[in-house]
This record gives structure tokens, C-alpha cells and sequence, in this order.
């Protein structure tokens, strides 16, 4: 995403118009609707002038008006307003409808991507990055193109309608209008052209900018512990001056546009009053007064549409800058595609086959692991930290696929099984306490929303999280914010834990998943992780040693490689690395 | 809303500059319909050509310099609405870094980074319109009222009328929208917050297969946000076709008065075409007005949004209590409660906590999951505020610490093992910014992280991906411990924060932190009662309180909570021995 594959910047922004085009195609009822009352609207708002001009000469002076023919013209100038008016309103409502629509759904998309993005894709891009394009640009988007849609449509009807209602009035002048009118489009293009890389600009700087803006406040806590305050706000406001540099520029040559066009229309008015008069004085009967206030006031109709067109074109020059960013979101790799070859034989023997894996190609750090786990058998993983343990359960679950060998699920490749079934098989309980932001009903029932009361408590007793969540102030309809709130790591974990209880997988992975619980409780939880795991596969990523003592396997690993495997007697006697490991954690007991 | 204008101040001379050009194109663009009765009544009603030459070009200079005032307003309006929303994100900045704990606990991060993003892009769009347009547009329809009037009186009253009515109807859904808007950045925030929450969590979603109700459940916060939009769109497109029909009713009034004021000779064709082209010169503006008011309603929800965060104390109103205490003690706590809702009924999370630790003293704080350890540790440097009691810090009580005591004294491990990106430097450098290459070493070695920062290719330069994720657990704890070395406080406080360490590491650590040379009072929370058994005074919590203090033998003899916990880790190791 961070490689901006769009420079060319006219034929980026054609193909991100199109993409947005395949997004209209669900509203093509509502757009050509749209389209048609905007001719209607169109030609009636282009008639009324003219039905004010022939008004207007039916007063010549004092003793020659002729009443009741104005009346009569009056009547149905009014008829027209009325109808125009409500076709404006139906109008306006079908282009919400219609962009806000297509926003949801880009968003949408963009939503159901992250989804299928490769984990390796997420760990390295920030999420700031990701809500900036989710977010703001998708408004902005759609700001620009609900604009977009009601002007242009709009502009453009307005102007051909004005040419044919002109061209009745009087061929002569309509050249003139004709011929100076595309001044303005030349200008306003020019000017397009010119602000279209500022406002791109202009969009990176912001995206670095919400990037730094989440890190300092979404982990505001840490940077007010060390006092990094004022540095942040240096960092920021050195930003922020590039920022303002740069919006300067683009908000001022973008706002240039409406002035010089609007020149052009005085020019084009002035024109056409000198004409149309001239023509009056010299012919008398081509023009009259009331349809050179009719003209007159076409002129400045003709022209209005190529201010809104040129103003638009800016709003949505900007609005594809924006909707580009969405789209790279939307289009940013995913995993590779889900394989199957066999169907689940119910076997949930793992086996690791010559498996090797690096996260950058510099540095190797899995190097032909072999090992396989008979069903049932309760695997532990050990080793200083850094040692590849969190790395195997990455593998395991597919978050990374491994770069040689394979990894075996009851003899079938797991890259030959899709991610979604091959997960099936896992519960899991990371290190990394992630709740959503949910009440801690939903959270314990992630796994299975159906889950009645009872079944969510006893699963939060098994968890020994039952006695926290009664003491908070709405017990189970608590809602966590965001990342947990204001609960204790420890906390969030027996949450975690409570939420696995409720599920029933063939194969359990606990990575470090009683790490911020205090040892009381640990123990207590042991129990439970005992009832669950019993018969059951089980992958088990602990530090506290004592808690691994009655696993069938121990692999010892060390820079990604295993070292010492056995149960926990053999490898105490045999006085290795796992013997040293083992006795560290009671340096004081004697 | 008031409370951000002062943030214009710097730009005084803009933002009268630029609605003061708006309004010379204003007078410009009202002179162009008198020139137009001129050349009806004066150049083609008479048969004078040279009236109609010297009107167009009146009308084209009038354009020239209507050009040229333009572009001066938008220039100092660009100017000034730039520099406001510089200036309104700085200070907003920096007021949210200032917030204290509980105020953060309270606001939540996520519509603290939409005010500080879409908010303030939206009041910059606003000023910027406002210097443009609003101006403008009031001095457009009341100039042309005006004109109208001293054309006839009479007529020039349909003028009055409508625009009281205008202004009714424009004021009426401008209101109705600036409150639709609030209630819609609202769901906006639960839709950001859903991003971030699933951005973070992809591992545990993926696990539990739960993508595709993830979906559901975001596709529900946009349906609700997209019904809102349509709801608050449907009003606000009331706006064009109610201008648009009263203008023309009021065009139809105007002829058909005008037309019986022709017949009497009151007043002139051309003049009737004058009253007509005002009529539409108002139109035109409304238009813009409306659309401009569209914006201004987002503008305003959002300067309003942006004021209510810079109007938030940066703590929350508490009792500070001033005392101070003669004392050589570094730490001090008196009684000390605390409860994290100040309102609500939710229990203390600390109850009347005493102790006194001296300098170069090791506190021990052990207790079971939410027995308020870290509660404890936040109230020493202040970052929480005791709701009763008091703690002095070398006897200067703790509320009163300033950012720049906190920083001298104190280094904090937090449990969450937080990195920015950067590189391995730039994040110890958090900790003393003037720390050089060598002192940096010295505390990696200290937090045994220097093997692994030599083993990468960067070594200090090392580049840490979002939040450190290409580093593990245990190795991210690690920097956050040298990073808080870097610092060599005066008092240090390591909140839990060796528990994704094994432990041989962690005695490592133990041992180095015990050596250090300038003597730091020491703060170790932890569950596990091998890091804190040889503390100086430990300090055992359950469910608030301290069921237990002392040392290590005493508590084994007095405190059942102590020995429940020690034996749990011990005895057992203790029988395969």
C-alpha cells in the first residue's frame, strides 16, 4: 500500500474513475431516474426566463401592458416552479441514496479485504494508515462525489439545454457565447491540472500525520509515563507545518478556479448585452427587450455550469485522490486462495515436516524442523524468549505459511486445506490479549454467539473470571472499549481463557496464555486447562515450567531449532539446557 | 464554537481582508443590472448606441476588478483557514498529550483521533468558506434589496419579505442539521473504532473464523451510519427547491405589480428587468448560501467537537490536596483509597494503603489478577490521583508533580509492552534524550537485550515495525526495560513487566537492576513471589487491600494470601528437587 503504483496522475485518476463507475452500477436505476429528472428540472428551469421575457414585453410602458396576458404567462411560470422544485428534492435524495450507497459499500469491501489480507500484510502496516483511508478519505470521497453527481449532471443538461433555447432566441449572439464560453473550460482545466498533485500531496502528509497521531494517542499512556509529551508535539507540529504549507497551496490554486471563470462569464455578459442591444437599435424585430433579458440571463446560466463543472472537476479531482487510496486499500494483496484436496478425516495427528521459515529472507530462523504429535498428545513448547515458539504457532494456524517442508494435519498438508476449516480444528489462547468492543457477554461467546447465560458463566467460573466481572459496575454487560479499557492484562486474559471454555476444538494451542495471571489463579485454571485438554491434541507455549511438568513431549528450542526433546523427567536428568532452564526459575528456593 | 475563533487571532488582517474583497466584488457584480437598464431604457428604448457601447464596457471593467478582488480573498481566506486549522491541531495536540490517565480512560482514543483528523478538516473547510461566502452573500441579497428599494419602495418590500422568509427556512435545517450531524460523527466514531479493534485484533479474529461475523457486525455500524446520512440528506435537500420556489413566487409578484407600476407609468421597462435580474442575483446567492450552509453545519458540529476536548480539564476534577511533608523518605503513601469512578457505585480498587519506602529501598508488590497492583504502581508517580489519602514523593505530594518532576524522577515499565515506530534507538531514546551510544549499550545489557539488538542487522538503528510487532514478546518487554534504564531514575517502577520473560532471564535482570550504581528506589509488581522475595518491604494486596506486609520470612509466617501464592510456585519445584 505504501508503494503508490499511480504516478501518471491524469490516467490514475481515469482508472480510479472507473472503478468507481463499477460501484454506480448497482444504482444505474437510481442514476438514470436521476438523470431524467434532471433534464426535466433542467428544461423547465431554462423555460421560465423565457416565459419572464415574454412577460416582460407585454409591459412596454405607461398605458401598453397587457394585463391579463401576463397574467395567464404568470400562472404558468408558477406551474413550472412547483414541478421543478419537487423534481430538485427527488433528485437530491436519489444522489444520496446513490453515493452514500457506493461509500458503504467501498467501505464495505475495504472492510471484507482487511479480512483476507496475509497476517504478514497487517504486522507491518500501521493501523492508522488503514483507518485514514477507511475513514476520512472514503468521506471525502464521497463529499467529492455526491457534489460530483448533483453538478455535473446538472451543468451539463444546463448547457446544452441554454444552447438550444439560445440558438431559438438568436443564432447571432449564441456564437458568441459559444466561441468564449470554452475560455473558461481551458482555465478551468488548467488549474485542475495544476492542484491535482498538491491535493495528493496533501493526503500523504495526512496519512503520516494520523499514523503519528494514533501511535501518541492511542498509547497515550506510555508517553505520558515517560514524559514525551513535548517531543511528540514537536513531532507533530513539524508535520503539521508541512501540512499547512502544502493545504495552503492546494486550497488557494484550487479556489483560483471560480474568480477567473467567473471572469470569463463577465466577459461573455458584456458581449452579449453589446450585441443583443446593437441588434435591438439596428433591426428592432430580432430582439426585444424582455428576450434580451431572457438572453441575458442565459449567458450567465450558460456560463454558471462551467464554474459549478470546473469547481466540481477540482472537488472531484480531489475525491479521486482520495478514492485511489481507498481502492489501493481495496486491492492491496490477500492470502493465497484456499486449497482443497481431501476431505477432514478426523485424525488431528500434526506433524511438522522438514519445516523451514524466516520472516525476512536475511535471516533465517527455522531450519528443517521435523516433529510429529500423535493425537491426544499434549506437545510443550520451551525456551528463552525469541526462540521460535510463537513462530510455530503461526505456522500452525496459517498466519504465515512456511517457506520449505510442510506442515501435516492428520496426513494432509494444512496448505491443502482452507484456513477457515483448518482453524476449525484450533482453540486458541494467545499471549496477546485482544477482546472486541463488545460487552464481556459477547466477548466470552465470541466463539459461540448462541451460548446461553448459564453455559457463558460457568465458562467465565472455569476461567476464574467470574469474581471480577461480578464487581464491575454492570457485571456481564460491561462494555470493554477499545483494546480492554480499563481492565488489567490479567484480567483480559481470564477473559480470553473464559472465551475458549465455551468452544470444543480438536486441538488446543495456549501460547503464554497464563502469562499476566498471577499463580493462584493459575493453578486453579491448570484444572480446567486439564479437563479441556483431556484427549485432545495440545500445543502448549509456557515460561512457567511448572505448569508443563505432566506433558507427554517437551521440545526445548533455541534460535528456531529444538534441542532437547523428551518428557520433563528424561530432560531434567539429562542435565541440559532444559536442566539449567528448569532450575533458573528457583534461584532462591534453597 | 466561540472558543476556537480565538485561534484566528494571528490572522486578524486575513480574515478581514478577505470578506472586505468579497465585498467589493459584491458592489461590483450590484452595479451590473443598472447597467443593463441603461442600455434598455437609455440605448435600445431611445436608439442611443453609444449609451450601449460605454455600459458593456463599464460592465467589463467591473468584471476586471471584480477578478482581481476575488482572487485577494481567496488568498488571504486560504491563508487564514490553513493557518487556523494549523494552529487549532497543534493546540489540540497538545492538549490531548497533556490528558492524565483517568481523562483518557474516560474520552476513549478513538473519537479523539477523529476530532483531531475529520474534525478539524471540516472547520478548516468552514472557515475558509465563511471568509468567502459569507460575507458575500448577506451583502449580495441586502445590496440587492436595497437597490430594489430605491428603484420603487414598494417592490423593494417583496425583496423584505422574502428574504425573512429565506432566512426561516434556511436557519430552521441548518439547525435541525448541525444536530443530525453530531448524532452522525457519532456512529462514525463506531465505525473507526470497529477498524482499529479488528486491525488489531486479526489473530484472535482469524482463529475463531469469525471474519465473516466481523463483517456483519461492521456492515451494521455503516448501515446504521448510511440510514442516518440519508435521513439528515433527505432534510438537507429541502433547502435548494424551497429557495428555488419562493425566489420564483416572488418573481411572479414582482411582474405582475411591476407590470401595473409600468401601466401607470411608476416605473420604466428597464427598470422592471433591473427588479427582475436582482431577484435572480438573490436566488444565485441563496444557492450558494445553502450549500455553504451545508458546510458551515458540518463545520460547526465539528468546531463544537473540537472545543469540548479543549475545553476537558487535563485531569479530572479532584481534591488536591496541597500538604507537604518534612521527609527524606523518596515514597510516602497516608491512607490512601482510590476508586477509578469517581460517580459510580464500582468498588475501590485500593483501600487505606500506608507505607513508607527510603531511598534505594526494593518495593515488593505481589497480589492475584486485579488485587490492584499496577492500580498501586500508577498512584505513585501520579499519573492516577488518590480519591482519599495522600502520597508524597520526597515529600512533595504526588498530585502535584509536574511533567518535568515526573521526567526527572521517575521510569516506568508499563505491563504493556509499548513500542513506537522508530528504531530501537529513537525508542530508548525516550527515556533520556541526551543518552549516548555508549549508555544505550549499557542499558541493554542491564535489561539483557543487548544479544539480540547485536544480532540485527540494524543493531541500534534497528527499524521497529508498528508497535514492535517483528520483535517478540519477551524481546519487546526487554527494550521497554532498557528504555526505562536509559532514563537512570531516581525511582524505578516495573509494573509486571518481566512476565513474558523466562527465568533465567528475568533473575538475570533481577540481579543487574540490583547493582545499579546510583541506588534507585525500586517498585517490582509482579505475581510471581520469586521476583520480589528479597524486597525490602513487600507489600501483599487482595482485592484492594494490603492483607500483608514486610519481609520476606515475616510475611511466610504471618500472611496466608502470601504463603498460598509462594507455595504455589515453590513447593512444587521444591518436590521434584
Amino acid at each position: 500500500m505504501s508503494k503508490i503504483k499511480n504516478k501518471g496522475s491524469l490516467k490514475g485518476s481515469v482508472s480510479t474513475f472507473f472503478k468507481v463507475l463499477k460501484y454506480l452500477k448497482k444504482y444505474r436505476f437510481h442514476f438514470i431516474v436521476s438523470l431524467i429528472f434532471t433534464a426535466v428540472s433542467v428544461g423547465l428551469t431554462l423555460y421560465v426566463p423565457i416565459l419572464v421575457g415574454d412577460a416582460i414585453d407585454l409591459a412596454v410602458g405607461a398605458s401598453n401592458v397587457d394585463m391579463s396576458g401576463i397574467l395567464a404567462i404568470l400562472l404558468k411560470i408558477g406551474i413550472a416552479v412547483g414541478i421543478t422544485a419537487l423534481l430538485q428534492w427527488l433528485i437530491n435524495v436519489l444522489n444520496n441514496r446513490m453515493v452514500y450507497g457506493i461509500v458503504r459499500n467501498v467501505r464495505h469491501e475495504a472492510f471484507a479485504r482487511i479480512q483476507k489480507m496475509p497476517v504478514s500484510f497487517i504486522d507491518s502496516h500501521r493501523s492508522g494508515d488503514v483507518v485514514s483511508r477507511l475513514i476520512a478519505d472514503s468521506d471525502q470521497f464521497s463529499d467529492g462525489l455526491l457534489m460530483g453527481f448533483s453538478q455535473f449532471c446538472n451543468g451539463i443538461m444546463t448547457i446544452i439545454g441554454t444552447l438550444i433555447f439560445m440558438f431559438f432566441i438568436s443564432p447571432a449572439v449564441t456564437l458568441i457565447v459559444v466561441f468564449i464560453t470554452p475560455l473558461s473550460l481551458f482555465v478551468a482545466a488548467f488549474i485542475a491540472k495544476k492542484t491535482y498533485s498538491m491535493f495528493k500531496r496533501q493526503s500523504e502528509i495526512r496519512s503520516e500525520q494520523t499514523a503519528l497521531i494514533d501511535e501518541m494517542v492511542g498509547e497515550h499512556k506510555t508517553v505520558v509515563a515517560f514524559g514525551y509529551q513535548d517531543d511528540a508535539v514537536k513531532t507533530f507540529d513539524e508535520i503539521n507545518g508541512r501540512l499547512s504549507k502544502i493545504s495552503l497551496k492546494a486550497i488557494f490554486f484550487s479556489s483560483t478556479t471560480n474568480p477567473s471563470t467567473r471572469f470569463v462569464n463577465s466577459i461573455v455578459y458584456a458581449l452579449v448585452a453589446l450585441t443583443g442591444a446593437m441588434i435591438c437599435i439596428a433591426g428592432g424585430s430580432a430582439i426585444s427587450p424582455g428576450s434580451l433579458t431572457s438572453f441575458l440571463s442565459y449567458a450567465t446560466q450558460y456560463t454558471k455550469p462551467f464554474n459549478e463543472i470546473s469547481g466540481v472537476v477540482t472537488e472531484l479531482q480531489n475525491a479521486l485522490a482520495c478514492a485511489n487510496r481507498v481502492f489501493e486499500l481495496i486491492e492491496s494483496p490477500i492470502e493465497s486462495p484456499d486449497v482443497k484436496l481431501e476431505d477432514d478425516n478426523g485424525d488431528s495427528t500434526v506433524e511438522f515436516r522438514n519445516v523451514s521459515f524466516s520472516y525476512s529472507p536475511e535471516k533465517p530462523l527455522i531450519k528443517s524442523f521435523s516433529f510429529k504429535a500423535e493425537e491426544g498428545k499434549h506437545i510443550a513448547i520451551v525456551g528463552p524468549t525469541g526462540c521460535g515458539k510463537t513462530t510455530l504457532i503461526n505456522l500452525l494456524m496459517r498466519f504465515y505459511d512456511v517457506d520449505g517442508g510442510a506442515i501435516l494435519l492428520g496426513g494432509r498438508d494444512i496448505r491443502e486445506i482452507p484456513r477457515a476449516e483448518l482453524r476449525e480444528h484450533y482453540g486458541m489462547v494467545l499471549q496477546d490479549t485482544w477482546l472486541s468492543d463488545g460487552t464481556i457477554r459477547d466477548n466470552i461467546a465470541f466463539a459461540r454467539p448462541d451460548a446461553t447465560d448459564e453455559e457463558i458463566v460457568a465458562a467465565a467460573k472455569a476461567a476464574h473470571a467470574h469474581s471480577f466481572i461480578k464487581k464491575l459496575p454492570r457485571g456481564y454487560s460491561t462494555v470493554i472499549g477499545e483494546g480492554g479499557g480499563a481492565l488489567s492484562q490479567g484480567q483480559k486474559q481470564l477473559l480470553c481463557i473464559a472465551r475458549i471454555m465455551l468452544t470444543d476444538p480438536e486441538i488446543l494451542i495456549l501460547d503464554e496464555a497464563t502469562s499476566s495471571i498471577d499463580t493462584r489463579t493459575e493453578i486453579r485454571i491448570q484444572k480446567a486447562f486439564k479437563k479441556l485438554m483431556a484427549g485432545r491434541t495440545a500445543f502448549i507455549v509456557a515460561h512457567r515450567l511448572s505448569t508443563i511438568k505432566g506433558s507427554d513431549v517437551i521440545l526445548v528450542m533455541k534460535d528456531g531449532n529444538v534441542i532437547e526433546q523428551g518428557t520433563h523427567d528424561e530432560l531434567l536428568e539429562r542435565g541440559g539446557f532444559y536442566n539449567k532452564l528448569y532450575n533458573s526459575q528457583f534461584p532462591d528456593a534453597d | 464554537m466561540k472558543k476556537l475563533l480565538v485561534f484566528l487571532k494571528d490572522y486578524k488582517k486575513e480574515s478581514v481582508l478577505a470578506p472586505t474583497f468579497k465585498m467589493l466584488e459584491a458592489i461590483f457584480e450590484l452595479l451590473v443590472p443598472l447597467a443593463v437598464t441603461a442600455i434598455i431604457d437609455e440605448g435600445i428604448n431611445k436608439g442611443n448606441s453609444s449609451v450601449v457601447w460605454r455600459a458593456c464596457g463599464f460592465m467589463l471593467l467591473l468584471g476586471v476588478v471584480g477578478l482581481i478582488s476575488a482572487l485577494c480573498a481567496q488568498f488571504f481566506a486560504a491563508r487564514a483557514a490553513v493557518g487556523f486549522a494549523t494552529k487549532v491541531r497543534s493546540a489540540l495536540f497538545s492538549k490531548i498529550q497533556s490528558f492524565s490517565y483517568s481523562v483518557t480512560d474516560k474520552l476513549g482514543t478513538s473519537t479523539l483521533i477523529t476530532r483531531l483528523t475529520s474534525d478539524i478538516n471540516s472547520a478548516q473547510t468552514g472557515v475558509n468558506m465563511f471568509l468567502r461566502l459569507f460575507m458575500r452573500s448577506p451583502f449580495i441579497v441586502f445590496g440587492a434589496m436595497i437597490c430594489a428599494m430605491l428603484i420603487d419602495f414598494w417592490l423593494g418590500l417583496i425583496f423584505a419579505g422574502v428574504i425573512v422568509i429565506l432566512a426561516v427556512i434556511v436557519f430552521g435545517i441548518m439547525l435541525i442539521n448541525i444536530k443530525l450531524h453530531k448524532k452522525t460523527q457519532a456512529r462514525l466514531d463506531g465505525v473507526v473504532s470497529k477498524v482499529r479493534g479488528n486491525y488489531g485484533g486479526t489473530r484472535v479474529v482469524r482463529a475463531f473464523n469469525k471474519e465473516d461475523e466481523e463483517i456483519e457486525e461492521f456492515d451494521k455500524r455503516i448501515d446504521s451510519l448510511n440510514k442516518l446520512q440519508l435521513f439528515s440528506g433527505k432534510i438537507s435537500a429541502l433547502m435548494n427547491p424551497l429557495t428555488y420556489a419562493i425566489i420564483n413566487l416572488a418573481v411572479i409578484l414582482l411582474i405582475r405589480n411591476g407590470a401595473l407600476e409600468v401601466e401607470v407609468n411608476g416605473i420604466t421597462q428597464g427598470e422592471l428587468i433591473a427588479l427582475y435580474n436582482y431577484m435572480s442575483q438573490i436566488l444565485v446567492e441563496l444557492i450558494k448560501l445553502a450549500s455553504l450552509i451545508i458546510t458551515l453545519n458540518k463545520a460547526a458540529a465539528s468546531a463544537s467537537r473540537i472545543s469540548s476536548i479543549l475545553d476537558t480539564p487535563s485531569d479530572i476534577d479532584h481534591e488536591v490536596s496541597k500538604s507537604s511533608l518534612e521527609t527524606d523518605k523518596t515514597v510516602v503513601f497516608e491512607n490512601v483509597s482510590f476508586r477509578y469512578d469517581t460517580e459510580g457505585e464500582g468498588e475501590a480498587a485500593l483501600k487505606d494503603i500506608s507505607f513508607t519506602a527510603r531511598r534505594g529501598d526494593t518495593i515488593g508488590i505481589i497480589g492475584g489478577t486485579g488485587s490492584g497492583k499496577s492500580t498501586l504502581a500508577n498512584l505513585i508517580p501520579g499519573f492516577y490521583h488518590a480519591t482519599e489519602g495522600n502520597i508524597f514523593i520526597n515529600g512533595k505530594n504526588a498530585s502535584l508533580l509536574s511533567a518535568d518532576e515526573l521526567e526527572a524522577s521517575f521510569a516506568i515499565v508499563p505491563q504493556k509492552a509499548t513500542l513506537f515506530s522508530g528504531s530501537i534507538r529513537s525508542n530508548l531514546l525516550w527515556g533520556n534524550k541526551n543518552a549516548d551510544e555508549d549508555e544505550l549499550w549499557n542499558a541493554l545489557e542491564l535489561a539483557c537485550a543487548k544479544d539480540f539488538v547485536e544480532e540485527k542487522a540494524g543493531r541500534l538503528d534497528e527499524e521497529l515495525l508498528q508497535g514492535g510487532k517483528n520483535f517478540s514478546g519477551g524481546q519487546r518487554q526487554r527494550l521497554t526495560i532498557a528504555r526505562a534504564l536509559v532514563r537512570r531514575p531516581e525511582i524505578l517502577i516495573l509494573d509486571d513487566s518481566a512476565s513474558a520473560l523466562d527465568y533465567a532471564t528475568e533473575s538475570a535482570l533481577r540481579k543487574n537492576i540490583a547493582s545499579l550504581d546510583y541506588d534507585p528506589t525500586v517498585f517490582i509488581v509482579s505475581q510471581r513471589a520469586s521476583s520480589i522475595m528479597h524486597a525490602d518491604l513487600i507489600i501483599v494486596l487482595e482485592d484492594g487491600e494490603a492483607v500483608g506486609m514486610g519481609k520476606h520470612e515475616e510475611l511466610l509466617e504471618t500472611c496466608e494470601v502470601y504463603r498460598e501464592i509462594y507455595d504455589s510456585q515453590f513447593s512444587k519445584g521444591g518436590e521434584s528437587k
